[in-house]
């Protein structure tokens, strides 16, 4: 077991990698009430198209099924997992995005009961015709809720017409017609090939003490048995650096249009040094012009454009990395225009000194204030840790950036061909 | 357990609250203005947020108020009204990073403090007006966000619910406030209106973070100072009528998914002695996953995504939600009403109590360890007016007994079933 000082941040990590290729970490507080602990596997959504474990061959699975397996780990033959974590005290939940599946829980008593059942319950799988069917009516109800929310269609329409080829263009939870084809043995297929140890990261952070709780994890881990893995193959298509197409239109019944605009950002794999860059240079530029103390900000919101529903995200991955511009607005069409002149007129601007050091300030009390959340810290840990990237460091890395690196990226980061838009209409 | 420490102190026209706690690396200060619900001022009171968020005297603009904040390594602003039973309460936030983390930095909290006195006791007016632009625009802003309410199906159904559920009483009123009522205010009526909530309203000020407590009295009372004429509020709970039977309203919307939302009344409140019970009877009916709701509606039939209870602790309210295909009203219905019997015959395992228990009991101590959590945990005792800290809630909860919980279930009353559903499906698919 390996520990580590952030005497900066009053932080102590302690890391093992365990036997099976299980990568754990504690993050002990003991001032905290709560421990949060979150299993997570390297493998979401987007990883439809691989060879599985044991295999030669590719396959393509029905499109949902990540998110479907999710569901149905915490149903066993004889229970569901939820209770086992009701009884312990702990609230349990778990999540699929397009690259993580995650499963956690949070408690204040019987912590290491609850490690133990989070452990073993995403470690043995059951899965039944029966079950699997009867799942498909609730996941179909779920896709149904987020066919009803303009938000998420605008925020889905938007990666569609950003990526052509990246999965990153279907939805999460797939379609009714795609998850009425999963059947248990694809669910195995897809466990068996992801779960390994090997692809799974533990974090634990709270109320604990550090060296009883790893006795504990190598203790549960070494009475389990896996089979070799060799690095899982998966197919991860050419992205074009230009949008799949400029405009998406989708018409549902809303009171107000919603317009976005996306930047595609990054469709290659980033080297750490590079990845950590452009994630902290992505979110400051495009924070400094579209915050509210932003210069473009202030414009849209005096000529009219904008209200109280603007909004901006921006997200870098491994493989690939969006920005979306947006908000409710009865004229989409100036929306639109006026948010991309703006954007390709940052090719020629240049930050001040003083300008860029503010935003260093804003970005490291934003920092600080996520570290308050256990939940942030761990997953925000993992996050940057899959791309070789230590999150406790990510105050240094800010400190570490020139005026002169925000304006190299600025003078590349807006092209025209990168640009797409999503107008959600009313009927 | 680690109990939370609370110094209270009254001091230039407000409560000061001190909460030292070196759980988090930031310091949060809420400042809560309160005053009763009232039809004649829950617009004004809606908008004001919005106004004052454009920035102070010294800020004038939301750009230089935010280049101020950015420069405060990113202190976060946040000004919002909420209903809290009878009240309507105005909380400014400000979030600081704690000084201690950042190298060569030492008047960070003055600094904030000196931020939010202006923003609140500064406001950017001249003639005893608000700027015309600023009010045109923000008015806008508060119309839009009136009419998208339809747009979030949840909440709509939730609003329709208290609007047929509370007819007559104040409960009833939007939070946002009333389309028609924007129209009768201007730049002048409302900074009227805002000055005398700076007279009257009752004030409450929390600060919770790493601080030494002499050192920060001395900061917040050097800093801020308020005028008080408070008016003594009337908080009373107004009498509702008493339903002969209980109503059914159904609505229709192109939509996908119905939402089922069933009101009850709870005759039973924050300040009551029963309160703990009640909660352990929400928690058992739908307060969690392993709740009968949950369990029967989604596990055993499959007839919903979500379906869960909550309660208005400060109104006596108990709400039951659930999202259903629009086809399965009746079914759906019918199980949610067997799980409210089931709960009032006291059809409840020891199992299910225990279990329970533990589980609010840990979900009390999890808002504990987040700062916003801990503040209006202790700001509940200001509106029940009643002291019962966060521990002493959390030891009444685990004292419940199965027969208390069947006990408060016997006061409980179903008031109005409320169905959004397809503009296709009919009630009786």
């Amino acid at each position: 077991m390996s520990k580590q000082v952030y005497e900066h941040i009053e932080e102590s990590l302690y890391h093992e990698k365990l036997e099976n290729g299980l990568t754990v970490f504690l993050l002990p507080r003991p001032e905290m009430s709560k421990t949060y602990a979150i299993f997570s596997t390297n493998y979401g959504s987007m990883d439809r198209t691989f060879v599985p474990i044991g295999q030669q061959d590719k396959i393509t699975v029905p499109d949902g099924i990540a998110h479907f397996l999710e569901h149905k780990l915490f149903e066993k033959e004889d229970r569901d997992v939820f209770a086992d974590f009701g009884k312990q005290g702990a609230s349990a939940n778990a999540y699929t995005s397009f690259t993580k599946t995650a499963y956690l829980f949070s408690s204040t008593t019987n912590v290491e009961d609850n490690v133990k059942t989070l452990l073993n319950f995403v470690q043995d799988p059951y899965f039944s015709e029966n079950s699997v069917e009867k799942e498909k009516g609730i996941i179909g109800q779920e896709i149904k809720m987020y066919d009803d929310q303009p938000d998420w269609q605008s925020f889905m329409g938007t990666l569609k017409s950003l990526f052509k080829e990246t999965p990153v263009n279907i939805d999460i939870a797939g379609t009714v017609e795609s998850i009425a084809e999963i059947t248990k043995d694809d669910l195995y297929t897809c466990y068996h090939t992801f779960y390994h140890p090997e692809n799974m990261t533990f974090f634990i952070a709270g109320n604990f003490e550090p060296d009883n709780m790893l006795a504990l994890i190598r203790e549960n881990q070494a009475s389990k048995e896996f089979s070799k893995l060799e690095e899982i193959k998966r197919d991860f298509p050419n992205e074009p650096s230009a949008v799949a197409k400029s405009e998406n239109k989708i018409v549902m019944p809303v009171s107000v249009s919603k317009c976005t605009i996306g930047i595609k950002e990054s469709t290659k794999e980033l080297e750490p040094q590079e990845f950590i860059k452009r994630d902290l240079l992505q979110d400051i530029i495009l924070t400094y012009y579209f915050s509210k103390s932003g210069q473009f900000y202030e414009e849209l919101y005096q000529e009219n454009i904008i209200d109280a529903s603007f909004y901006f995200e921006t997200n870098l991955e491994k493989n690939f990395g969006y920005s979306i511009i947006g908000g409710n607005t009865d004229n989409p069409e100036l929306f639109t225009k006026k948010i991309i002149e703006l954007l390709l007129s940052t090719k020629t601007q240049q930050l001040t000194e003083d300008d860029f050091e503010r935003m260093k300030k804003k970005k490291i009390g934003q920092v600080l204030r996520s570290m308050n959340s256990l939940e942030n810290i761990a997953s925000k840990y993992i996050h940057y840790h899959h791309v070789g990237i230590d999150y406790f460091e990510l105050i240094p890395e800010i400190q570490k950036l020139t005026v002169q690196d925000a304006n190299g990226f600025l003078s590349g980061w807006i092209a025209e061909e990168r640009l797409a838009v999503c107008k959600i209409v009313p009927e | 357990m680690h109990t939370i420490q609370e110094e209270v102190k009254q001091l230039n026209g407000y409560n000061l609250h001190l909460v030292p706690n070196k759980k988090f690396k930031t310091i949060n200060i809420v400042v809560k203005f309160k005053a009763p619900l009232e039809r004649e001022t829950i617009t004004k009171r809606a908008l004001l947020p919005y106004l004052l968020q454009q920035g102070p005297n010294k800020y004038p603009s939301r750009k230089e108020l935010q280049i101020a904040l950015d420069s405060l390594y990113g202190a976060v602003l946040s000004i919002d009204g909420g209903k809290k039973g009878n009240h309507h309460i105005i909380s400014y936030r400000l979030e600081v990073a704690n000084e201690k983390f950042i190298p060569n930095e030492s008047n960070m909290v003055e600094d904030a403090f000196n931020l939010l006195n202006e923003v609140i006791f500064q406001p950017n007016v001249t003639n005893n007006a608000f700027k015309d632009a600023t009010f045109k625009r923000e008015t806008e802003t508060l119309r839009q966000k009136i009419k998208a309410v339809i747009d979030d199906k949840m909440k709509y159904a939730n609003m329709r619910l208290i609007d047929e559920m509370c007819e007559d009483e104040a409960y009833q009123l939007h939070v946002h406030g009333y389309e028609e009522d924007l129209a009768t205010l201007n730049p002048e009526l409302i900074y009227e209106y805002y000055r005398t909530i700076l007279q009257e309203d009752q004030v409450d000020v929390y600060v919770l973070g790493d601080f030494d407590l002499n050192d920060m009295e001395r900061i917040v009372s050097s800093t801020m100072k308020r005028m008080k004429k408070e008016k003594p509020t009337s908080g009373e709970e107004n009498a509702h009528t008493k339903k002969e039977e209980s109503k059914e309203i159904i609505d229709k919307q192109n939509i996908q998914q119905a939402k089922l939302h069933i009101g009850y009344r709870t005759n039973c409140r924050y300040q009551d002695k029963a309160y703990p019970a009640l909660q352990v009877f929400n928690g058992i009916l739908g307060g969690f996953p392993g709740s009968k709701l949950f369990v029967n509606v989604r596990e055993k039939n499959s007839l919903a995504y979500y379906a869960s209870s909550r309660l208005e602790s400060h109104k006596g309210l108990l709400l039951v939600f659930s999202g259903i295909a629009p086809g399965d009203y009746e079914k759906a219905r019918k199980i949610m009403e067997e799980q409210m019997e089931a709960m009032m015959k006291g059809d409840i395992s020891k199992q299910e109590l225990s279990e329970t228990k533990e589980l609010i009991v840990n979900q009390l101590l999890e808002t504990l360890d987040n700062p916003q959590g801990i503040i209006e945990m202790l700001y509940q005792q200001v509106i029940a007016d009643v002291d019962l800290s966060p521990h002493q809630l959390i030891e009444s909860i685990k004292k419940v007994s199965i027969n208390e919980v069947k006990e408060v279930g016997n006061k409980i009353e179903l008031d109005t079933v409320y169905l959004l559903t397809s503009e296709g499906g009919t009630a009786n698919e």
